[in-house]
Protein backbone atom coordinates (compact mmCIF):
# COMPACT_ATOMS: atom_id res chain seq x y z
CA UNK A 1 0.00 0.00 0.00
CA UNK A 2 2.80 2.44 0.87
CA UNK A 3 6.09 1.71 -0.76
CA UNK A 4 9.21 3.59 -0.52
CA UNK A 5 12.22 3.19 -2.58
CA UNK A 6 15.36 4.71 -1.88
CA UNK A 7 14.43 7.36 -0.24
CA UNK A 8 17.35 10.15 0.49
CA UNK A 9 16.90 13.24 2.06
CA UNK A 10 20.14 15.50 2.82
CA UNK A 11 19.53 18.72 4.69
CA UNK A 12 20.77 21.98 3.14
CA UNK A 13 23.12 21.82 5.76
CA UNK A 14 24.52 18.81 4.17
CA UNK A 15 24.26 16.14 6.59
CA UNK A 16 22.34 13.01 5.36
CA UNK A 17 19.16 11.93 7.31
CA UNK A 18 17.89 9.21 5.02
CA UNK A 19 20.34 7.00 3.24
CA UNK A 20 18.35 4.79 0.76
CA UNK A 21 15.34 3.83 2.47
CA UNK A 22 13.48 1.67 1.16
CA UNK A 23 9.90 -0.13 2.41
CA UNK A 24 6.86 -1.45 1.78
CA UNK A 25 3.76 -1.49 3.98
CA UNK A 26 0.81 -3.17 3.31
CA UNK A 27 -2.89 -2.06 3.63
CA UNK A 28 -3.65 -2.52 7.79
CA UNK A 29 -0.60 -2.99 8.86
CA UNK A 30 1.22 -1.10 11.73
CA UNK A 31 5.12 -0.36 12.04
CA UNK A 32 7.03 0.67 15.32
CA UNK A 33 10.10 2.43 13.64
CA UNK A 34 12.54 3.22 17.03
CA UNK A 35 16.28 4.55 16.86
CA UNK A 36 18.05 6.81 18.50
CA UNK A 37 17.60 10.91 18.53
CA UNK A 38 19.07 12.14 14.87
CA UNK A 39 18.67 8.75 13.37
CA UNK A 40 16.73 10.17 10.87
CA UNK A 41 12.50 9.01 12.21
CA UNK A 42 11.03 12.00 12.05
CA UNK A 43 12.23 12.92 8.34
CA UNK A 44 11.48 10.27 7.43
CA UNK A 45 7.66 10.00 8.14
CA UNK A 46 7.93 14.16 6.71
CA UNK A 47 9.09 12.73 4.03
CA UNK A 48 6.04 10.63 3.43
CA UNK A 49 3.67 13.56 3.27
CA UNK A 50 6.34 15.81 1.80
CA UNK A 51 6.04 18.20 5.10
CA UNK A 52 10.21 18.24 4.75
CA UNK A 53 11.09 17.52 0.57
CA UNK A 54 12.66 14.21 0.20
CA UNK A 55 16.27 14.74 -2.09
CA UNK A 56 15.82 11.56 -4.14
CA UNK A 57 13.91 8.61 -4.37
CA UNK A 58 10.32 7.47 -4.40
CA UNK A 59 7.19 7.17 -2.23
CA UNK A 60 4.17 5.16 -3.68
CA UNK A 61 0.57 5.88 -1.68
CA UNK A 62 -1.73 2.98 -3.36
CA UNK A 63 0.25 3.01 -6.37
CA UNK A 64 0.23 7.13 -6.62
CA UNK A 65 3.71 8.59 -6.85
CA UNK A 66 3.92 11.55 -4.25
CA UNK A 67 7.28 12.97 -4.76
CA UNK A 68 7.08 14.73 -8.62
CA UNK A 69 2.97 15.47 -7.11
CA UNK A 70 2.29 19.89 -7.53
CA UNK A 71 0.83 21.69 -4.78
CA UNK A 72 -2.66 21.16 -5.35
CA UNK A 73 -2.19 17.59 -6.29
CA UNK A 74 0.16 17.77 -3.22
CA UNK A 75 -2.78 19.18 -1.04
CA UNK A 76 -5.02 15.98 -2.51
CA UNK A 77 -2.80 13.81 -1.56
CA UNK A 78 -1.82 14.65 2.13
CA UNK A 79 -5.55 14.33 3.02
CA UNK A 80 -5.16 10.70 2.43
CA UNK A 81 -2.28 10.57 5.57
CA UNK A 82 -3.25 11.29 9.08
CA UNK A 83 -0.41 12.75 11.11
CA UNK A 84 -0.23 12.36 14.71
CA UNK A 85 2.76 14.79 16.67
CA UNK A 86 4.43 14.45 19.87
CA UNK A 87 3.71 17.54 21.28
CA UNK A 88 -0.03 16.88 20.35
CA UNK A 89 0.60 20.43 17.46
CA UNK A 90 -3.68 21.12 18.39
CA UNK A 91 -4.53 24.18 17.68
CA UNK A 92 -4.48 25.47 21.27
CA UNK A 93 -6.95 28.64 21.02
CA UNK A 94 -9.40 26.52 19.07
CA UNK A 95 -12.22 24.28 20.14
CA UNK A 96 -11.44 20.54 20.70
CA UNK A 97 -14.61 19.86 17.46
CA UNK A 98 -12.39 23.06 15.57
CA UNK A 99 -9.69 20.92 15.94
CA UNK A 100 -11.26 17.65 15.01
CA UNK A 101 -12.82 19.19 12.02
CA UNK A 102 -9.48 20.68 11.05
CA UNK A 103 -9.28 17.00 9.61
CA UNK A 104 -11.64 17.85 6.65
CA UNK A 105 -9.58 21.24 5.71
CA UNK A 106 -8.07 19.23 2.83
CA UNK A 107 -12.33 18.26 1.72
CA UNK A 108 -14.14 21.56 2.35
CA UNK A 109 -14.09 24.89 0.64
CA UNK A 110 -12.37 28.00 2.45
CA UNK A 111 -15.59 29.98 2.95
CA UNK A 112 -17.00 26.73 4.57
CA UNK A 113 -14.09 26.04 6.90
CA UNK A 114 -14.08 29.82 7.56
CA UNK A 115 -18.09 30.10 8.86
CA UNK A 116 -17.41 26.56 10.61
CA UNK A 117 -20.29 25.20 8.19
CA UNK A 118 -18.56 21.74 7.47
CA UNK A 119 -21.02 19.16 5.71
CA UNK A 120 -23.00 17.29 7.95
CA UNK A 121 -21.40 14.13 7.31
CA UNK A 122 -18.33 15.58 8.42
CA UNK A 123 -19.86 16.83 11.93
CA UNK A 124 -21.59 13.44 13.36
CA UNK A 125 -18.28 11.92 12.13
CA UNK A 126 -16.63 14.27 14.38
CA UNK A 127 -19.06 13.75 17.30
CA UNK A 128 -18.89 9.69 16.96
CA UNK A 129 -14.87 9.72 16.55
CA UNK A 130 -14.78 12.30 19.47
CA UNK A 131 -16.95 9.33 21.35
CA UNK A 132 -15.00 6.57 20.08
CA UNK A 133 -11.84 8.54 21.82
CA UNK A 134 -13.95 8.75 24.74
CA UNK A 135 -14.10 12.78 24.62
CA UNK A 136 -18.00 12.91 24.21
CA UNK A 137 -18.07 15.86 26.59
CA UNK A 138 -15.52 18.03 26.10
CA UNK A 139 -16.72 19.10 22.33
CA UNK A 140 -17.06 22.59 22.82
CA UNK A 141 -13.78 23.14 25.14
CA UNK A 142 -10.77 24.78 24.30
CA UNK A 143 -7.53 22.37 23.42
CA UNK A 144 -5.69 24.06 26.07
CA UNK A 145 -8.23 23.42 28.62
CA UNK A 146 -7.64 19.69 28.37
CA UNK A 147 -4.84 17.56 29.96
CA UNK A 148 -2.09 15.48 27.85
CA UNK A 149 -4.00 12.40 27.04
CA UNK A 150 -7.31 13.88 26.39
CA UNK A 151 -4.93 16.17 24.06
CA UNK A 152 -3.38 13.40 22.08
CA UNK A 153 -6.96 11.87 21.56
CA UNK A 154 -8.22 15.03 20.45
CA UNK A 155 -4.93 14.81 18.30
CA UNK A 156 -6.08 11.15 16.56
CA UNK A 157 -9.58 12.48 16.24
CA UNK A 158 -8.31 15.19 13.80
CA UNK A 159 -6.30 12.46 11.91
CA UNK A 160 -8.96 10.26 11.59
CA UNK A 161 -11.73 12.60 10.28
CA UNK A 162 -9.17 13.09 7.18
CA UNK A 163 -10.24 9.20 6.52
CA UNK A 164 -6.72 8.32 5.73
CA UNK A 165 -5.14 5.22 4.39
CA UNK A 166 -2.24 5.75 6.63
CA UNK A 167 -1.34 7.20 9.67
CA UNK A 168 2.25 8.91 10.29
CA UNK A 169 2.37 9.02 13.99
CA UNK A 170 5.56 11.21 15.25
CA UNK A 171 6.20 10.19 18.91
CA UNK A 172 2.98 9.93 20.42
CA UNK A 173 2.81 9.16 23.75
CA UNK A 174 7.14 11.32 24.34
CA UNK A 175 5.01 13.64 26.34
CA UNK A 176 3.31 11.19 28.37
CA UNK A 177 3.15 9.40 31.49
CA UNK A 178 3.10 5.65 31.70
CA UNK A 179 -0.06 4.87 31.88
CA UNK A 180 -1.59 7.26 29.60
CA UNK A 181 1.28 5.88 27.25
CA UNK A 182 0.04 2.63 26.91
CA UNK A 183 -3.70 3.72 26.54
CA UNK A 184 -3.04 5.89 23.78
CA UNK A 185 -0.68 3.28 22.21
CA UNK A 186 -3.91 0.89 22.81
CA UNK A 187 -6.00 3.36 21.26
CA UNK A 188 -4.19 3.61 18.35
CA UNK A 189 -3.95 0.55 17.26
CA UNK A 190 -7.18 -0.46 17.97
CA UNK A 191 -8.14 2.38 15.58
CA UNK A 192 -5.84 1.00 13.13
CA UNK A 193 -7.39 -2.42 13.23
CA UNK A 194 -10.82 -0.73 13.54
CA UNK A 195 -10.04 1.06 9.65
CA UNK A 196 -7.52 -1.39 8.72
CA UNK A 197 -5.27 1.96 8.59
CA UNK A 198 -1.52 1.22 7.75
CA UNK A 199 0.47 3.34 10.49
CA UNK A 200 4.10 4.13 11.07
CA UNK A 201 4.75 5.16 14.68
CA UNK A 202 7.83 6.67 15.75
CA UNK A 203 8.99 5.82 19.05
CA UNK A 204 11.53 5.79 21.81
CA UNK A 205 10.18 3.18 23.98
CA UNK A 206 10.93 0.40 22.63
CA UNK A 207 9.51 -1.91 25.33
CA UNK A 208 6.41 0.15 24.55
CA UNK A 209 6.90 -0.67 20.86
CA UNK A 210 7.16 -4.69 21.46
CA UNK A 211 3.89 -4.41 23.41
CA UNK A 212 1.60 -2.90 20.98
CA UNK A 213 2.99 -3.61 16.99
CA UNK A 214 3.96 -6.51 15.28
CA UNK A 215 6.49 -5.53 12.66
CA UNK A 216 9.73 -3.14 13.99
CA UNK A 217 11.92 -1.07 12.00
CA UNK A 218 14.79 0.06 13.23
CA UNK A 219 17.08 3.11 11.53
CA UNK A 220 20.19 4.29 12.75
CA UNK A 221 21.86 7.26 11.11
CA UNK A 222 19.51 7.25 8.24
CA UNK A 223 19.68 3.45 7.29
CA UNK A 224 17.59 0.38 7.83
CA UNK A 225 19.26 -2.27 10.45
CA UNK A 226 16.56 -4.05 11.44
CA UNK A 227 13.27 -5.27 10.25
CA UNK A 228 10.86 -8.12 11.72
CA UNK A 229 9.11 -8.79 14.88
CA UNK A 230 9.28 -7.52 18.02
CA UNK A 231 10.49 -10.44 19.45
CA UNK A 232 13.52 -10.18 17.45
CA UNK A 233 15.11 -7.75 19.21
CA UNK A 234 17.94 -9.35 21.14
CA UNK A 235 20.68 -7.51 22.95
CA UNK A 236 22.77 -7.62 19.81
CA UNK A 237 20.03 -5.90 17.42
CA UNK A 238 19.73 -2.92 20.11
CA UNK A 239 23.43 -2.51 20.00
CA UNK A 240 23.40 -2.03 16.36
CA UNK A 241 20.47 0.03 16.27
CA UNK A 242 21.22 2.09 19.35
CA UNK A 243 25.11 0.98 20.63
CA UNK A 244 26.21 -0.74 23.27
CA UNK A 245 24.27 -0.53 26.57
CA UNK A 246 23.11 -3.05 28.92
CA UNK A 247 19.81 -4.22 27.45
CA UNK A 248 18.66 -6.59 29.85
CA UNK A 249 15.64 -4.72 31.35
CA UNK A 250 14.30 -4.22 27.82
CA UNK A 251 14.28 -7.34 25.90
CA UNK A 252 11.12 -8.35 25.71
CA UNK A 253 10.21 -7.75 29.05
CA UNK A 254 7.78 -4.50 27.83
CA UNK A 255 6.87 -3.50 31.81
CA UNK A 256 7.96 -0.13 33.61
CA UNK A 257 11.40 0.32 31.81
CA UNK A 258 10.55 4.18 30.67
CA UNK A 259 13.19 5.83 28.36
CA UNK A 260 12.83 9.13 28.88
CA UNK A 261 13.13 10.84 25.52
CA UNK A 262 14.12 14.29 24.76
CA UNK A 263 10.81 16.04 23.79
CA UNK A 264 12.64 18.57 21.61
CA UNK A 265 12.74 17.40 18.20
CA UNK A 266 16.42 17.46 16.48
CA UNK A 267 16.71 20.87 14.80
CA UNK A 268 17.74 20.56 11.62
CA UNK A 269 13.82 19.20 10.74
CA UNK A 270 12.84 22.45 12.51
CA UNK A 271 14.88 24.52 10.56
CA UNK A 272 13.51 23.12 7.35
CA UNK A 273 10.08 23.40 8.42
CA UNK A 274 10.58 27.30 9.31
CA UNK A 275 11.76 28.18 5.64
CA UNK A 276 8.56 27.32 4.23
CA UNK A 277 4.80 26.99 5.46
CA UNK A 278 3.26 26.69 2.29
CA UNK B 1 51.70 33.14 42.05
CA UNK B 2 50.25 29.10 42.69
CA UNK B 3 49.63 26.77 39.73
CA UNK B 4 46.18 26.28 39.19
CA UNK B 5 44.49 23.26 37.72
CA UNK B 6 41.03 23.86 37.70
CA UNK B 7 41.39 26.28 40.11
CA UNK B 8 42.92 24.51 42.77
CA UNK B 9 45.86 26.20 44.43
CA UNK B 10 49.09 23.85 45.29
CA UNK B 11 47.83 23.25 48.65
CA UNK B 12 44.77 21.73 46.94
CA UNK B 13 42.41 24.51 48.52
CA UNK B 14 39.77 25.93 46.31
CA UNK B 15 39.42 29.61 46.09
CA UNK B 16 37.44 31.84 48.28
CA UNK B 17 37.05 34.46 45.92
CA UNK B 18 35.60 34.86 42.42
CA UNK B 19 34.34 38.01 40.49
CA UNK B 20 31.88 37.95 37.41
CA UNK B 21 34.05 38.61 34.17
CA UNK B 22 33.87 41.65 32.94
CA UNK B 23 31.19 42.74 29.90
CA UNK B 24 34.68 44.36 28.50
CA UNK B 25 37.63 42.36 28.86
CA UNK B 26 39.90 44.98 28.07
CA UNK B 27 40.47 47.27 31.15
CA UNK B 28 41.63 50.12 28.56
CA UNK B 29 39.11 50.32 26.58
CA UNK B 30 36.28 49.81 29.45
CA UNK B 31 38.00 52.35 31.29
CA UNK B 32 38.49 54.59 28.22
CA UNK B 33 34.50 54.34 27.40
CA UNK B 34 33.52 55.31 30.60
CA UNK B 35 35.70 58.73 31.01
CA UNK B 36 34.86 59.47 26.88
CA UNK B 37 30.63 58.82 28.39
CA UNK B 38 31.51 61.23 31.26
CA UNK B 39 33.26 63.92 29.30
CA UNK B 40 30.69 63.98 26.45
CA UNK B 41 27.74 64.93 28.73
CA UNK B 42 29.94 67.99 30.39
CA UNK B 43 30.45 69.14 26.98
CA UNK B 44 26.97 68.73 25.80
CA UNK B 45 25.74 70.13 29.07
CA UNK B 46 28.17 73.38 28.55
CA UNK B 47 26.18 73.94 25.21
CA UNK B 48 23.34 74.36 26.21
CA UNK B 49 22.40 77.94 26.14
CA UNK B 50 20.30 79.06 28.65
CA UNK B 51 18.62 83.11 28.69
CA UNK B 52 17.81 83.56 32.49
CA UNK B 53 16.10 86.74 31.44
CA UNK B 54 13.99 84.79 29.25
CA UNK B 55 13.16 81.95 31.60
CA UNK B 56 12.45 85.05 33.97
CA UNK B 57 9.92 86.56 31.87
CA UNK B 58 8.19 83.33 31.16
CA UNK B 59 7.72 82.41 34.68
CA UNK B 60 4.35 84.17 35.10
CA UNK B 61 3.33 82.84 31.37
CA UNK B 62 3.88 79.32 32.69
CA UNK B 63 1.97 80.26 36.45
CA UNK B 64 -0.73 81.46 34.28
CA UNK B 65 -1.09 78.26 32.22
CA UNK B 66 -0.75 76.20 36.06
CA UNK B 67 -3.56 78.42 37.34
CA UNK B 68 -5.58 77.63 34.30
CA UNK B 69 -5.59 73.98 34.91
CA UNK B 70 -6.60 74.97 38.75
CA UNK B 71 -9.50 76.62 36.75
CA UNK B 72 -10.11 75.02 33.62
CA UNK B 73 -13.11 76.79 32.02
CA UNK B 74 -15.15 74.14 29.97
CA UNK B 75 -17.55 76.46 28.84
CA UNK B 76 -16.89 79.82 27.55
CA UNK B 77 -15.39 77.51 24.42
CA UNK B 78 -17.66 74.97 24.97
CA UNK B 79 -18.72 74.67 21.62
CA UNK B 80 -15.49 74.21 19.94
CA UNK B 81 -13.96 71.84 22.32
CA UNK B 82 -17.10 69.81 21.75
CA UNK B 83 -16.96 69.53 17.90
CA UNK B 84 -13.13 69.38 18.28
CA UNK B 85 -13.50 66.43 20.70
CA UNK B 86 -16.42 64.84 18.22
CA UNK B 87 -14.29 65.23 15.18
CA UNK B 88 -10.91 64.02 16.98
CA UNK B 89 -13.16 61.01 18.19
CA UNK B 90 -14.40 60.21 14.42
CA UNK B 91 -10.41 60.51 13.29
CA UNK B 92 -9.46 58.00 15.50
CA UNK B 93 -11.78 55.21 15.36
CA UNK B 94 -12.20 55.71 11.41
CA UNK B 95 -8.76 55.79 10.56
CA UNK B 96 -8.14 52.79 12.90
CA UNK B 97 -10.24 50.63 11.55
CA UNK B 98 -9.33 51.73 7.95
CA UNK B 99 -5.44 50.92 9.30
CA UNK B 100 -6.46 47.51 10.72
CA UNK B 101 -7.93 46.46 7.47
CA UNK B 102 -4.98 47.59 5.45
CA UNK B 103 -2.16 46.44 7.99
CA UNK B 104 -3.54 42.72 8.25
CA UNK B 105 -3.26 41.88 4.98
CA UNK B 106 0.69 43.85 4.90
CA UNK B 107 1.31 42.21 7.90
CA UNK B 108 0.50 38.15 6.74
CA UNK B 109 2.45 39.18 3.41
CA UNK B 110 5.33 40.71 5.72
CA UNK B 111 5.69 37.38 7.68
CA UNK B 112 8.76 35.48 6.29
CA UNK B 113 7.73 31.78 6.98
CA UNK B 114 4.55 32.73 5.27
CA UNK B 115 4.89 34.82 2.21
CA UNK B 116 7.21 34.09 -0.41
CA UNK B 117 10.27 36.64 -0.39
CA UNK B 118 9.17 39.00 -3.25
CA UNK B 119 5.72 39.56 -1.52
CA UNK B 120 8.33 39.70 2.07
CA UNK B 121 9.84 42.65 0.08
CA UNK B 122 7.28 44.63 -1.06
CA UNK B 123 5.17 44.69 2.45
CA UNK B 124 8.63 45.60 4.15
CA UNK B 125 8.91 48.67 2.48
CA UNK B 126 5.57 49.72 2.45
CA UNK B 127 6.36 49.05 6.16
CA UNK B 128 9.52 50.73 5.93
CA UNK B 129 8.35 54.38 4.21
CA UNK B 130 5.43 54.30 7.06
CA UNK B 131 7.48 54.20 10.00
CA UNK B 132 10.19 56.37 8.94
CA UNK B 133 8.00 59.67 8.58
CA UNK B 134 6.90 60.83 12.30
CA UNK B 135 2.78 61.78 12.12
CA UNK B 136 3.55 65.88 12.37
CA UNK B 137 5.79 65.05 9.01
CA UNK B 138 2.70 63.21 7.28
CA UNK B 139 0.20 65.07 8.75
CA UNK B 140 1.86 68.60 7.29
CA UNK B 141 2.09 66.70 3.91
CA UNK B 142 -1.81 65.78 3.56
CA UNK B 143 -2.45 69.15 4.57
CA UNK B 144 -0.82 70.30 1.63
CA UNK B 145 -2.05 67.67 -0.48
CA UNK B 146 -5.85 67.75 0.56
CA UNK B 147 -5.85 71.37 2.49
CA UNK B 148 -6.96 71.75 5.67
CA UNK B 149 -9.24 69.60 8.21
CA UNK B 150 -10.32 66.22 9.54
CA UNK B 151 -9.33 64.13 6.15
CA UNK B 152 -5.58 65.17 6.44
CA UNK B 153 -5.87 63.82 9.93
CA UNK B 154 -7.69 60.57 8.83
CA UNK B 155 -5.04 60.01 6.40
CA UNK B 156 -1.73 61.05 8.78
CA UNK B 157 -3.21 58.68 11.45
CA UNK B 158 -3.76 55.28 9.24
CA UNK B 159 -1.23 55.54 7.06
CA UNK B 160 1.18 55.51 10.72
CA UNK B 161 -1.45 52.62 11.62
CA UNK B 162 -0.37 50.27 8.73
CA UNK B 163 3.55 50.77 9.88
CA UNK B 164 3.19 50.43 13.67
CA UNK B 165 0.31 47.14 13.24
CA UNK B 166 2.05 45.47 10.39
CA UNK B 167 5.32 45.46 11.84
CA UNK B 168 4.40 44.05 15.16
CA UNK B 169 1.66 42.03 13.52
CA UNK B 170 4.23 40.48 10.83
CA UNK B 171 6.86 39.40 13.88
CA UNK B 172 3.91 37.79 16.13
CA UNK B 173 3.53 35.64 13.32
CA UNK B 174 6.97 34.61 12.52
CA UNK B 175 7.22 33.52 16.38
CA UNK B 176 3.88 31.30 16.45
CA UNK B 177 4.10 27.84 17.00
CA UNK B 178 5.53 26.42 14.05
CA UNK B 179 4.02 22.77 14.86
CA UNK B 180 0.43 23.71 15.07
CA UNK B 181 1.03 25.17 11.80
CA UNK B 182 2.65 22.05 10.52
CA UNK B 183 -0.41 19.88 11.73
CA UNK B 184 -2.81 21.77 9.60
CA UNK B 185 -0.79 21.97 7.07
CA UNK B 186 -0.65 17.77 7.05
CA UNK B 187 -4.14 17.63 6.90
CA UNK B 188 -4.14 18.76 3.19
CA UNK B 189 -5.29 22.56 4.22
CA UNK B 190 -5.08 25.37 1.64
CA UNK B 191 -2.85 28.67 2.65
CA UNK B 192 -6.09 30.46 3.74
CA UNK B 193 -7.37 27.69 5.56
CA UNK B 194 -3.75 27.56 7.36
CA UNK B 195 -4.12 31.29 7.81
CA UNK B 196 -7.18 30.88 9.80
CA UNK B 197 -6.68 27.44 11.41
CA UNK B 198 -3.60 27.88 12.36
CA UNK B 199 -2.00 31.44 12.61
CA UNK B 200 -5.26 33.30 13.38
CA UNK B 201 -6.02 31.57 16.76
CA UNK B 202 -2.56 32.36 17.79
CA UNK B 203 -1.89 35.82 16.59
CA UNK B 204 -5.70 37.45 17.45
CA UNK B 205 -5.52 38.08 21.13
CA UNK B 206 -2.39 40.39 20.14
CA UNK B 207 -4.16 41.85 17.49
CA UNK B 208 -6.83 42.62 19.38
CA UNK B 209 -4.49 44.05 22.23
CA UNK B 210 -2.52 46.19 19.76
CA UNK B 211 -5.42 47.75 17.56
CA UNK B 212 -6.53 49.25 21.11
CA UNK B 213 -3.30 50.50 22.02
CA UNK B 214 -3.21 51.69 18.60
CA UNK B 215 -6.58 53.27 18.94
CA UNK B 216 -5.36 55.02 22.15
CA UNK B 217 -1.77 56.34 20.32
CA UNK B 218 -4.42 57.59 17.02
CA UNK B 219 -6.43 59.92 19.96
CA UNK B 220 -3.17 61.20 21.62
CA UNK B 221 -1.51 61.66 18.03
CA UNK B 222 -5.13 63.26 16.77
CA UNK B 223 -4.18 66.22 19.45
CA UNK B 224 -0.88 66.84 17.82
CA UNK B 225 -1.71 66.45 14.21
CA UNK B 226 -4.34 68.91 14.72
CA UNK B 227 -1.50 71.90 15.34
CA UNK B 228 -0.34 71.64 11.77
CA UNK B 229 -3.88 71.63 10.80
CA UNK B 230 -5.39 68.19 10.52
CA UNK B 231 -8.26 68.86 12.30
CA UNK B 232 -9.47 67.57 15.67
CA UNK B 233 -8.88 68.54 19.35
CA UNK B 234 -5.80 69.97 18.35
CA UNK B 235 -6.66 72.81 16.22
CA UNK B 236 -9.02 74.04 19.26
CA UNK B 237 -6.26 73.28 21.68
CA UNK B 238 -3.88 75.61 19.35
CA UNK B 239 -6.00 78.47 19.15
CA UNK B 240 -6.55 78.46 22.51
CA UNK B 241 -3.08 78.34 23.57
CA UNK B 242 -2.38 81.39 20.23
CA UNK B 243 -5.07 83.35 22.55
CA UNK B 244 -4.00 82.58 25.85
CA UNK B 245 -6.92 81.51 27.15
CA UNK B 246 -5.21 78.78 29.08
CA UNK B 247 -8.25 77.91 30.82
CA UNK B 248 -9.74 76.95 27.69
CA UNK B 249 -6.59 74.60 26.99
CA UNK B 250 -6.42 73.19 30.52
CA UNK B 251 -10.15 72.16 29.97
CA UNK B 252 -8.94 71.03 26.59
CA UNK B 253 -6.39 68.99 27.95
CA UNK B 254 -7.67 67.63 31.03
CA UNK B 255 -10.50 66.13 28.47
CA UNK B 256 -7.78 64.21 26.76
CA UNK B 257 -5.87 62.83 29.84
CA UNK B 258 -9.42 61.89 31.07
CA UNK B 259 -10.31 60.10 27.29
CA UNK B 260 -6.61 58.31 27.10
CA UNK B 261 -7.46 57.23 30.48
CA UNK B 262 -10.80 55.49 30.16
CA UNK B 263 -9.42 54.15 27.24
CA UNK B 264 -6.45 52.94 28.44
CA UNK B 265 -8.88 50.88 31.58
CA UNK B 266 -11.62 49.49 28.68
CA UNK B 267 -8.32 48.16 26.46
CA UNK B 268 -7.15 46.07 29.88
CA UNK B 269 -10.32 44.91 30.16
CA UNK B 270 -10.89 43.82 26.66
CA UNK B 271 -7.49 42.03 26.50
CA UNK B 272 -7.82 40.25 29.37
CA UNK B 273 -11.17 39.07 28.38
CA UNK B 274 -9.74 37.62 24.92
CA UNK B 275 -6.54 35.91 26.30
Amino acid sequence: MLSLTALTKRYKTGDLALKEVSLEIPEGEVVGLIGPSGSGKSTLIRCINRLVEPSSGSVRLKGLELTGLNRTELRRARRRMGMIFQEYALVERLTVMENVLSGQLGYVGFWRSFWRRFPPEAVAQAFATLDRVGLAEHVDKRADALSGGQRQRVGISRALLQNPDLLLIDEPTASLDPKTSRQIMRLIVEVCAERRLAAIINIHDVALAQLFVRRIVGLRQGEVVYDGPPNGLDAEVLTEIYGVEDWSATIGKGHDQEERPETAQPEKVVKERLAGVR
Amino acid sequence: MNSRIGGIDAAGNYPQHWRRPPFISSPWLRYGLACGAVLYLIVGIGSVEINWTRVWDGLPRGWAFVYGFLAPDFFSRGEDIRAGILESLTMTLTSTVVGILISVPIGVGAARNLAPPLVYGVCRSIIAISRSFQEVIIAILFVAMVGFGPLAGFLTLAFATIGFLSKLLAEDIEEIEESQAEAIRATGAGWLQLVNYAIQPQVMPRLIGLSLYRLDINFRESAVIGIVGAGGIGATLNTAIDRYEFDSAAAILIIIIAIVLVAEYSSGVIRKWVQ
